[in-house]
C-alpha cells in the first residue's frame, strides 16, 4: 500500500483547510489595507489599528467585554469544578442522572433559546439588564463546559491520593487545597481559558440579556457591520481573534504537555 | 555497622521472634480489637460478625482471596469505612467515629499513593508537617526515614523519575514518618517482581523489629503473609476461617478451605473406620482397599465422612513397593512430571482415576530421573504427614 497522499486526499484537505481559513485571513489582510474601501487593496498600512484605539466606542465595548469574560470565566470555573467533584465522587446520589444531564444540557440548547429564557427570567425577577445580568448569563452557559473538562481529569485522578492525605493527618478541606487542586490544577485552567474564550465571542446571549450602557463587542461589531464595513471593524477582528488564538495555543500546549510527561511517567515506570 | 554487630543484632531479633507470642498470653491486652464488627455495602455483607484481637508488636497478616473482606476490615481501621455494627478499639479506645486524620494508624496504599506534584522529600515531610512538627524536627525525620530506606540520594526527584521499587521505599517512609501505633500495609509488594518482592519481605521483618512496631499486612498471597508475618488470619466471605502462626496454618489446617488455600495439597474423601486416642483410621474413597493411619486427635466417629489433606512434599514416589503396602501407601502410574530444578512434582493417577501429586527434591545431578512418564510407582508417607478435616 502507498503510504504517501493521494491525489484525492490532498484536495480534500485543501478545500476544507481553505474553506476554514479563507475568509480569516481575507479579514486579517484587509485590516491592513490602506483604502477605505473593504475590497480594494490599496497597499499595507497600519492605519486602521491607529483608528481603532481612537474609537472611543469599540474601545468601550471591548473592555465591557473583558471584564465579562474574566468575572465569568473565574466564576464559572469555581461552580464547573464543584459541580465535576460532585458528579465524579458522590457515585449514587439520588436524582444524579437528572443532575449530570442538566449540566450538559446546555451544551447543546440552542443560545438563543438559552438567551430568551433568560431574558424572560431577569424581566420577571425585574433586575436592571446590564453588565451583570450579561455576566450572569454567561457564566450559566460556560459553567458546563468548564464542568465537562474537569470531569473528564477527575475520572482518571487515583482517590488513594486523598485518602493517603487524609491518613497523613491532613482535613479534608486541607487535602483539596494541597493535594487535588494542584494535580487538577490544568484542567481547570484549561476550563478558565475555555470559558473566558466562550464569553469573549458570545453574540446571541449577551444580545438578548443586555440593556443600555452594557454593549459587548461582538454586539458593537455586529451592529457597525449592518450600517457597511469598515477596516477599522476587520482590525477589531484581527485583534480579537489574535487573542482567541494566544489563548487556545496555551490551553492545548498545557494539554500536550501533561499529556507528554504522563506518558513519560508511564515509560519510566515500565522500564523499572 | 561491623559484621559481628550485625550478626548479634540478628541473633537478638531472632530470639525475641522465637518468644514472641503474646496470643498465648491470657494477661496479655490487645491492642486492636475488632468486636463483632458487621460491614455491609447495600445487600453485600462484606465483614460478618467478626471479632479479632491483634497485640503490640506483631506482625499479623490477612490472608484471602480477592473480595473476602480483607481489605474492607484494613480500611475500617484506617477509618476510610466506618462499620455498621460492633466496636474497633486501638489501645483501648474507641476508633468508630473518628475521622481518618485523626487516627494514630499509618497505612501504605497498594497504589503507593505518593503525591506526584510534590519531591521525595515533601512526600515524606507532608505527615509531619500536618502535625505542626517545627521544620529542624521534620528535616531531622526525614532525613532519618531516607536513611531507613536508603533512598538518600534521591530525596529532590518527582515520583515519577524512581522505579517501582524505590516508589515502594518512599511511600514506606512516608507512612513510617509519623511512627504510627500500627501500621498499615495494603498488598504493599503486589506490584514488585519475584525477586525485589522476596528481598523486600525479609526487609520489611527486620524493619518492623527494629522499630518495634505493629503491622497489619493485607495480602492474597500466602507465601507473602508466611514469611513476613508472626500470626496469619485467612479470611473466607467476610468470615475468620483460621487465626494462627504460620506453621500452624500450613501444618494444621482447619479445613479444607484453609488447606487448599494455603500452599500446594491433595484432598482425599475418605470414611472413618476406627478413632482411638492419638489415631484415626480412615478408608480413602479412592483406593478401597487401603487403610490410612494418622497421627491426630480426631473428633469424628466411625462411619463418618473426612478429607485427607496431604501435602505433596510429604509424599514418597518410589518405584519399589515399601515394605507394608496396605497402610499409607497408594499405588498408581506417573501421569505426569514437572520439572523445577530444586523439585521435581509427580502426578500420579490411582487405579480409580482420580490422581495425587507428590513433589521429590532433586538432591542428585541427574539429567535423566529414575521415574518416569507411565512408570508403576508406589506413594507412601508417615502418619503425621497428613491431616484429617472434618469440615
Amino acid at each position: 500500500m502507498r503510504k504517501g497522499l493521494s491525489w484525492f486526499n490532498v484536495t480534500s484537505i485543501a478545500l476544507g483547510f481553505a474553506f476554514l481559513y479563507i475568509p480569516i485571513i481575507l479579514l486579517v489582510v484587509y485590516s491592513f489595507n490602506a483604502s477605505r474601501l473593504v475590497t480594494v487593496w490599496a497597499g499595507f498600512s497600519t492605519h486602521w489599528y491607529w483608528q481603532l484605539f481612537q474609537n472611543e466606542q469599540l474601545l468601550d465595548a471591548a473592555w465591557v467585554t473583558l471584564r465579562v469574560a474574566f468575572i465569568t470565566a473565574s466564576v464559572a470555573t469555581v461552580l464547573g469544578t464543584m459541580a465535576a467533584i460532585t458528579l465524579t465522587r458522590y457515585g449514587r446520589f439520588n436524582g444524579r442522572m437528572l443532575f449530570s444531564g442538566m449540566i450538559y444540557a446546555p451544551l447543546v440548547m440552542p443560545e438563543v433559546i438559552t438567551g430568551l429564557s433568560l431574558l424572560l427570567l431577569f424581566v420577571a425577577v425585574n433586575i436592571d439588564r446590564g453588565f451583570w445580568t450579561i455576566t450572569l448569563a454567561h457564566i450559566t452557559f460556560t459553567m458546563c463546559f468548564v464542568c465537562v473538562v474537569v470531569q473528564s481529569r477527575l475520572v482518571t485522578f487515583d482517590r488513594s491520593l486523598e485518602e493517603a492525605a487524609l491518613d497523613l493527618g491532613c482535613p479534608p478541606l486541607k487535602t483539596f487545597l494541597v493535594v487535588t487542586l494542584p494535580i487538577i490544577l490544568p484542567a481547570v485552567i484549561s476550563g478558565w481559558m475555555l470559558a473566558f474564550t466562550l464569553s469573549l465571542d458570545d453574540l446571541v446571549i449577551a444580545s438578548f440579556t443586555t440593556g443600555p450602557g452594557a454593549t459587548t463587542l461582538p454586539m458593537r461589531i455586529y451592529s457597525q457591520v449592518r450600517l457597511g464595513v469598515t477596516p477599522e471593524i476587520n482590525a477589531a477582528c484581527t485583534l480579537l481573534i489574535a487573542i482567541v488564538t494566544v489563548v487556545v495555543i496555551i490551553t492545548s500546549i498545557m494539554t500536550k504537555r501533561q499529556e507528554m510527561e504522563r506518558q513519560k511517567a508511564e515509560r519510566l515506570a515500565a522500564a523499572g | 555497622m561491623s559484621a559481628g554487630v550485625a550478626e548479634k543484632t540478628q541473633k537478638t531479633i531472632g530470639g525475641i521472634r522465637r518468644k514472641f507470642a503474646p496470643w498465648n498470653d491470657p494477661s496479655a491486652v490487645p491492642l486492636i480489637r475488632f468486636q463483632n464488627v458487621t460491614k455491609r455495602f447495600g445487600d453485600f455483607i462484606a465483614i460478618e460478625n467478626l471479632s479479632l484481637d491483634i497485640y503490640e508488636r506483631e506482625f499479623f497478616a490477612l490472608l484471602g482471596p480477592s473480595g473476602c473482606g480483607k481489605t474492607t476490615l484494613m480500611r475500617m481501621l484506617a477509618g476510610f469505612e466506618e462499620p455498621n455494627e460492633g466496636r474497633i478499639t486501638l489501645a483501648g479506645e474507641d476508633l468508630v467515629g473518628t475521622p481518618p486524620y485523626r487516627r494514630p494508624v499509618n497505612m501504605m496504599f497498594q497504589s503507593y499513593a505518593l503525591f506526584p506534584h510534590m519531591s521525595v522529600w515533601d512526600n515524606i515531610a507532608f505527615g509531619l508537617r500536618q502535625d505542626g512538627m517545627e521544620k529542624g524536627a521534620v528535616a531531622a525525620r526525614v532525613e532519618e526515614m531516607l536513611k531507613l530506606v536508603k533512598l538518600g540520594q534521591f530525596a529532590k526527584r518527582k515520583p515519577h523519575q524512581l522505579s517501582g521499587g524505590q516508589r515502594q521505599r518512599v511511600a514506606l517512609a512516608r507512612s513510617l514518618a509519623k511512627r504510627p501505633k500500627v501500621l498499615l500495609l495494603d498488598e504493599p509488594l503486589g506490584a514488585l517482581d519475584k525477586k525485589l518482592r522476596e528481598e523486600t519481605q525479609f526487609e520489611l521483618m527486620d524493619l518492623q523489629m527494629e522499630l518495634g512496631m505493629t503491622f497489619l499486612i493485607v495480602t492474597h498471597d500466602q507465601e507473602e503473609a508466611m514469611t513476613v508475618a508472626d500470626r496469619i488470619a485467612v479470611m473466607n466471605h467476610g468470615k475468620l476461617v483460621q487465626v494462627d502462626q504460620p506453621a500452624v496454618i500450613y501444618e494444621h489446617p482447619n479445613s479444607r478451605y484453609v488447606a487448599d488455600f494455603v500452599g500446594d495439597v491433595n484432598i482425599l474423601d475418605a470414611t472413618v473406620v476406627s478413632v482411638e486416642p492419638g489415631l484415626v483410621t480412615v478408608r480413602p474413597v479412592a483406593a478401597p482397599d487401603r487403610l490410612f493411619r494418622i497421627a491426630q486427635e480426631c473428633p469424628a466417629k466411625a462411619g463418618d465422612s473426612v478429607a485427607i489433606a496431604l501435602r505433596p512434599e510429604k509424599l514418597r514416589v518410589e518405584l519399589d513397593p515399601p515394605a507394608d503396602t496396605s497402610v499409607n501407601c497408594l499405588s498408581g502410574e506417573i501421569w505426569d512430571i514437572g520439572y523445577l530444578g530444586d523439585l521435581s512434582i509427580y502426578h500420579v493417577e490411582l487405579p480409580g482415576g482420580s490422581r495425587v501429586k507428590a513433589a521429590k527434591p532433586n538432591l542428585t545431578r541427574m539429567v535423566e530421573r529414575p521415574i518416569s512418564w507411565e512408570d508403576k510407582v508406589y506413594v507412601s508417607f508417615s502418619p503425621d504427614a497428613g491431616v484429617v478435616l472434618t469440615s
